[in-house]
């Protein structure tokens, strides 16, 4: 039980520190830990294969990403660009109030069970891969076109236009 | 793993949509407050994050393998997200040579 509130409590002191960093590298390395914490949620609540897809997919794959565009894009420390004070300050009140509502209509739902796994196969890649295939057959196969479209997407806005003169 | 069940069963629901709902206005947060084009996406996989656990905590809460489904087709959403958009992201720079989100101004016009 305390085990939950240690992680959610290393979860939220990283996603604070992802957007206050001043080093975009160190915002992306304070994500990659951000994103271990989720892992560690999804194994507690025995969700292997999600836990698995969000350490290969997430931490392996996407923030190498973005890494790797911040090598290219080289950005020295000085041109960060930094918002005013005032414009800070909308901000963090703009986000507390979205807070705020929802924790007012949370209260407002007194009840509260405990989440309780009911069936212990339930995350397993098994028992997953028998729902996909069957119920979620068409949308598996259209994420494949998705997925298709978005790499020659990328590779098209990514390169550099040919000289035309 | 018994040990793991058991961590699990003393945990309210409240709980955990207090985490995700934490989470996601920080990450609200993040996409008002900074400027730089690439840690306005880091936010934006924050909240995308967020609700995934959310939906993975329901998924466990009902005993419903859908909520997990739906938590793999976000991701494969996610992952096609960021490949275009730091494909623009980087076009953006070579062309204005900065990342600076107002500098993007004249999209106004």
């Amino acid at each position: 039980m305390s085990t939950f509130y240690f992680i959610a409590f290393l979860s939220i002191f990283f996603s604070i520190l992802v957007i206050t960093a001043k080093n975009p590298v160190h915002s992306i390395l304070y994500l990659i830990l951000t994103f271990a914490t989720f892992t560690i949620h999804y194994i507690l609540m025995n969700a292997q294969f999600v836990a698995i897809v969000n350490f290969i997919v997430y931490m392996g794959a996407i923030l190498v990403l973005f890494l790797y565009t911040l090598m290219l894009i080289n950005l020295n420390k000085d041109s960060e660009p930094q918002k005013s004070n005032f414009i800070k300050v909308i901000g963090f009140i703009a986000g507390g109030c979205f807070l705020v509502a929802i924790v007012a209509a949370l209260k407002a739902y007194k009840t509260s069970q405990l989440v309780v796994l009911q069936d212990p196969n339930l995350g397993l890649v098994k028992n997953l891969g028998k729902i996909l295939f069957n119920e979620y057959l068409l949308p598996f196969e259209v994420s494949s076109i998705l997925l298709l479209s978005a790499m020659v997407g990328a590779v098209l806005l990514a390169t550099k236009e040919p000289k035309t003169t | 793993m018994e040990t793991l069940n058991h961590n699990i069963q003393a945990i309210p629901l409240n709980h955990y949509i207090l985490l995700c709902s934490i989470i996601f206005s920080i990450g609200v947060i993040g996409v008002l407050v900074r400027r730089n084009a690439i840690v306005i996406f880091m936010s934006v996989e924050l909240m995308l994050n967020s609700v995934n656990l959310l939906l993975t905590a329901f998924s466990v809460y009902r005993g419903d393998a859908t909520g997990q489904v739906f938590v793999f087709f976000i991701m494969a959403l996610a992952a096609a997200e960021v490949a275009v958009g730091l494909a623009i992201i980087v076009m953006i720079y070579r062309n204005t040579n900065s990342i600076d989100i107002n500098v993007l101004n004249r999209l106004k016009w």
